[in-house]
C-alpha cells in the first residue's frame, strides 16, 4: 500500500494522510494506492502539509507498517526517548521500529 | 568574553525581523518551500525527522551564566526541556514550531545570541579551542581573531550562496582540541621571526564522505591581512568550486582536484589584488575586541593545594581537570555522558544548574567543546570539590573525559532525517558495557566516535575507533574503523572490514580493545598502538 | 521576463546583450550578457566600452554572479550591471551590496517587499564594492 506522509507546514509534526485529512497517527492512515501524487499537490498548495511525500508500507493487524525504518521511526517518535514518543506509555514500543 | 556594542545588536535584531517576515511569508503562500528552505536554514532551522530542529550559535564554543540560562528557558518554552550540544560547539532543539521560531529568536537576541548562519551553503559557526584563554600551552588567545571572523563572516553578501557549507576553525596552541585540520579553514595563531602574531592557514580539510586533511597553504599571514586572505580563498572557492554535484562541492575537492599548490597560486593572485581593496579592519579593531577576552581578577595567591581524600572526587579530578595557564585554577570539563545516556544531551535543569556553578565558579563563563562536553575555564583549585559535589548530585559528574565512555555520536536515526542507521542506542550500550571505571581506565584515552551517516557528523573518521552505521537492505548495520585522530596528530581512520550488527560491532570493539591491551607497549595509548602495529593484525582478531 | 528593475539614474541601455563568445567577436559590442561558470576577468580589457553586463542565475543558489559582480566592481566597472534569471526578492541586498545595480527577474518581484528588504539592515559588518562603511569603520572613525 502507499501512504502520503509530510510535516504540519506551521507546528512541524509528523503527519498522515487519512483519506480527508492529516492525523497524527500513522495507524490512521489511509492507502492512497494512484492518488497520491494528485493529493499531495492539493494539500501542498492549501499549505498545512509541507515537504510531504509518497511512502510504501503493509497492512498488518495494527494498521500501517511503513516499509522502512526511517518511516517508521517518524511514526512513533525517537527510540531512545519513549517519554516523547507517540506511546509514551508502552516500553516496547520501539520493538515496531526494529 | 565579547559583549555586544549597538551595531552588534542591532545586526542580530534586524534578522530576527527579517526572519519573522520571511516565515510570515512562507505561511502566507507568498514564497514557496523551495524558496524558503535556503532561508530558514541561513537561520539555523531544518526540517528533521519529527519535527523542525533549530540551531543556535555559541561562536567559538563561549558563552555565560545569563546566556546558559536562556538556553534553558527556551528548551522549557519552545521545546521538550532538553537541548542537544553538538560536535560544532553549537546547541539544537530538536521539537520547534516555525509558528514560534521568530518569538524564540528574539528571546536569543535579548542575551547576545543567534542562530545566524549555523546552516546552509554559507560561512558557518567559527570553532576554536575549548580551552582558550585558560590553557597553559597557548601562545595567544585565538577567540578575538574567530570574533573578528565572525562579524565578517556574518551576512557576508558575496559568500552566503557558496557551493556547499564552509566552517573555519581557530586554535592558538601546538596542541589541536578543535580538530582543526578537519576544517575548510583551519587557522594557527602563530609567531614570525619578528615576534608578530598572525594566522597560518590550511586550507581543504574535513570529513563527511571524501576525509581529507587541510594542507597548509600559508605560513603566515599578518593580523591586518587576515580577512583579505580569507576573502582570497573563498573567493576562488566560490567561483570554481564544483556545484554539479552537491557530494562533491566542498573546498576540499577543489583543492584536491587542482592540486594544493594550483590552489594556492591562484588564491595568492586573487589575495595579491585584494589586500588592496581596504577590507582589513585596522589593528585597532583586533585590539578592541581582544580586551574583552583579558584575564578574570584571578586570585594570583591562590593555592596549589588540592584534597583528594574522597576517592571518588580525586577519580574526577585525575580525569577532567586540565592544567590552567594561572597557578591555582583548574580548567574542569562538565562530561555530558552519564552511563547509558545520550552523548551531549542535557535537561533545562541540568543547563540552569551548569549556569548557576558557572557563576559561581568559573567567572560567568562556560564553552561547548565539540566532544559534546562543557567546559568551565576557570575554576579555583579551592572550589573543586565544592563543585564536584554539586555537579554530582546531578548526575553531571562522570569521570571518563577522553575515555571510552566519552563517545562523540549524532543524532542519527532517531532525529535526522539523512541518517542510515541509529547512532545514540549504539553509544549507550558501549558506555553500558565499559561503564567499570578500571576497565575504561586502563584503556586510557580512546576516542570513540559514532556516526549514522556518511555526512560523519560523528567524525567517525576522526576516531581512534570510529562507527559508520549504513543502511544494509533496510535494515541497520555499522562499519568499524580504526586509527583516525582529529587532534595534532591529524589522522583519518581506516575501514576494518565488512560490517555488523549492532551487537556485533560492540563485539568487534571489544576485540580491538582486547588485542589493544595485549600489545600496549610502555606508555602507549590505543592509537599509538594501533599505529605501531598496523591494520592486519586488528583485522584478524576481528575477522579471524 | 518582466521589465528590468534599475538603480541608474541614465537610459537603460538598447544594445542587447550577446553572448560572451560573441562579444569577445566583435569589436564594437558594448553589451555583453555572462553566464554562471564564466571568466568575468576575460572582460576586464573592455570595461570602458562595456555600458551594460548582465549577470545570469541559473538557480538562486548558484552564488558566482555574487563574485562576478564584485570583480568587476572591483577594476572599475560604472557601467550598469545586471542581475538576470532566477533572481528572488530575498537575494536583492546582498546583490546590490555586490555592485548589481539592475534587475531582470524571471518572476516578478513585490516592490512593498523589495523596498522592506532593501531597507533592513542599516549597518554592515564586511567592505564590498558599494563602497558603504563597514561597522568597524564606524566603531574606529
Amino acid at each position: 500500500m502507499k501512504l502520503l506522509t509530510g510535516n504540519d507546514l506551521k507546528t512541524g509534526d509528523v503527519i498522515w494522510w487519512n483519506g480527508l485529512d492529516w492525523s497524527r497517527f500513522v495507524a490512521d492512515a489511509a492507502d492512497v494506492a494512484e492518488d497520491g501524487e494528485a493529493i499531495l499537490q492539493r494539500e501542498e498548495a492549501s499549505r498545512r502539509v509541507n515537504a510531504s511525500y509518497i511512502i510504501d508500507a503493509e497492512q498488518t493487524d495494527e494498521g500501517p507498517r511503513p516499509t522502512h525504518i526511517k518511516e517508521r521511526v517518524r511514526a512513533l517518535g525517537p527510540t531512545v526517548r519513549p517519554d516523547l514518543t507517540l506511546k509514551p506509555a508502552d516500553p516496547n514500543a520501539a520493538d515496531w521500529v526494529i | 568574553m565579547y559583549q555586544y556594542d549597538k551595531y552588534d545588536q542591532q545586526m542580530v535584531d534586524t534578522r530576527v525581523e527579517e526572519f519573522r517576515d520571511q516565515v510570515k511569508r512562507r505561511l502566507a503562500g507568498e514564497i514557496t518551500e523551495d524558496q524558503f528552505k535556503p532561508l530558514r536554514l541561513m537561520n539555523g532551522l531544518y526540517l528533521q525527522l519529527h519535527a523542525y530542529m533549530l540551531r543556535v550559535a555559541i561562536p567559538y564554543g563561549t558563552l555565560n551564566g545569563k546566556q546558559m540560562r536562556m538556553l534553558a528557558h527556551i528548551a522549557r518554552k519552545y521545546d521538550r526541556d532538553y537541548g542537544h550540544f553538538t560536535t560544532r560547539q553549537n546547541i539544537q532543539y530538536n521539537w520547534i514550531k516555525l509558528e514560534d521560531a521568530p518569538d524564540l529568536l528574539a528571546e536569543l537576541a535579548s542575551v547576545e545570541m543567534h542562530a545566524i548562519q549555523t546552516s546552509g551553503n554559507c560561512i558557518r559557526n567559527i570553532s576554536s579551542d575549548q580551552f582558550a584563554g585558560a590553557a597553559a600551552d597557548e601562545i595567544a588567545d585565538p577567540r578575538p581573531w574567530a570574533e573578528i571572523l565572525r562579524q565578517w563572516s556574518s551576512f557576508h553578501p558575496e559568500f552566503s550562496y557558496l557551493p556547499r557549507k564552509f566552517k573555519i576553525a581557530v586554535i592558538a596552541s601546538d596542541t589541536d582540541r578543535a580538530a582543526m585540520k578537519l576544517h575548510d579553514i583551519g587557522i594557527q595563531l602563530v609567531h614570525n621571526d619578528a615576534g608578530e602574531l598572525g594566522a597560518k592557514f590550511f586550507v581543504g580539510g574535513g570529513m563527511g564522505r571524501t576525509p581529507m586533511i587541510a594542507p597548509e597553504i600559508r605560513d603566515f599571514v599578518p593580523a591586518d591581512e587576515l580577512i583579505s586572505y580569507a576573502e582570497a580563498c573563498l573567493r576562488v572557492y566560490n567561483r570554481y568550486g564544483r556545484r554539479d554535484n552537491k557530494y562533491k562541492a566542498r573546498i576540499k575537492i577543489l583543492v584536491h582536484e587542482l592540486g594544493k599548490d594550483e590552489y594556492t597560486r591562484q588564491v595568492e593572485e586573487e589575495f595579491a589584488h585584494m589586500k588592496e581593496l581596504g577590507l582589513n579592519p585596522p589593528v585597532e579593531e583586533l585590539a578592541r575586541i581582544t580586551e574583552y577576552f583579558a584575564d578574570p581578577a584571578f586570585d594570583l595567591d591562590a593555592s596549589d593545594d588540592l584534597d583528594l581524600s574522597d576517592p571518588d572526587f580525586a577519580i574526577w579530578v585525575d580525569q577532567n581537570i586540565d592544567t590552567h595557564k594561572q597557578s591555582g585554577y583548574a580548567i574542569a570539563t562538565i562530561s555530558l555522558k552519564p552511563r547509558g545516556g545520550i552523548p551531549g544531551d542535557a535537561s533545562s535543569a541540568q543547563i540552569d544548574l551548569m549556569a548557576d556553578l558557572a557563576e559561581q565558579y568559573s567567572f560567568d563563563e562556560l564553552r561547548v567543546t565539540h566532544s559534546q562536553n562543557i567546559v568551565l575555564p576557570h575554576v579555583k583549585k579551592s572550589d573543586l570539590y565544592a563543585l564536584w559535589q554539586k555537579l554530582d548530585e546531578a548526575g553531571l559528574a562522570p569521570a571518563n573525559l577522553d575515555l571510552i565512555t566519552d563517545s562523540i555520536a549524532c543524532p542519527g536515526l532517531d532525529y535526522c532525517s539523512l541518517a542510515n542507521a541509529r547512532s545514540i542506542p549504539l553509544a549507550q550500550k558501549i558506555s553500558e558495557k565499559f561503564a567499570d571505571q578500571g576497565r575504561q581506565k586502563e584503556l586510557g584515552e580512546l576516542k570513540l566516535k559514532i556516526s549514522g551517516c556518511i555526512n560523519a557528523c560523528g567524525h567517525h573518521h576522526a576516531g581512534h575507533i570510529g562507527i559508520l552505521g549504513v543502511d544494509r537492505k533496510g535494515t541497520e548495520n555499522y562499519q568499524l574503523l580504526l586509527g583516525g585522530s582529529a587532534a595534532e596528530d591529524t589522522s583519518l581512520a581506516k575501514i576494518t572490514g565488512p560490517g555488523f550488527t549492532e551487537d556485533g560491532v560492540i563485539e568487534a570493539i571489544e576485540t580491538v580493545t582486547d588485542l589493544y591491551l595485549q600489545e600496549k607497549q610502555g606508555d602507549e595509548r590505543f592509537i599509538d598502538t594501533y599505529r605501531r602495529v598496523g591494520m592486519e593484525k586488528f583485522k584478524e582478531a576481528i575477522y579471524g | 521576463m518582466v521589465e528590468a528593475i534599475r538603480f541608474r539614474d541614465d537610459e537603460p541601455h538598447e544594445e542587447p546583450a550577446g553572448s560572451m563568445d560573441s562579444f569577445l567577436d566583435q569589436s564594437n559590442a558594448t553589451a555583453v550578457r555572462i553566464e554562471a561558470g564564466e571568466d568575468v576577468r576575460q572582460l576586464l580589457p573592455y570595461l570602458e566600452r562595456l555600458a551594460l553586463i548582465e549577470v545570469d542565475f541559473p538557480a538562486f543558489g548558484d552564488g558566482r554572479g555574487y563574485s562576478a559582480a564584485q570583480i568587476l566592481r572591483e577594476q572599475g566597472y560604472t557601467g550598469e550591471l545586471r542581475a538576470s534569471g532566477d533572481v528572488l526578492v530575498d537575494q536583492l541586498a546582498y546583490m546590490r551590496r555586490c555592485g548589481f545595480d539592475s534587475f531582470a527577474p524571471e518572476k516578478p518581484i513585490d516592490p512593498e517587499v523589495m523596498e522592506r528588504s532593501l531597507g533592513r539592515y542599516e549597518n554592515i559588518y564586511q567592505g564590498t564594492t558599494d563602497q558603504r562603511s563597514p561597522i568597524w569603520k564606524l566603531r574606529h572613525g
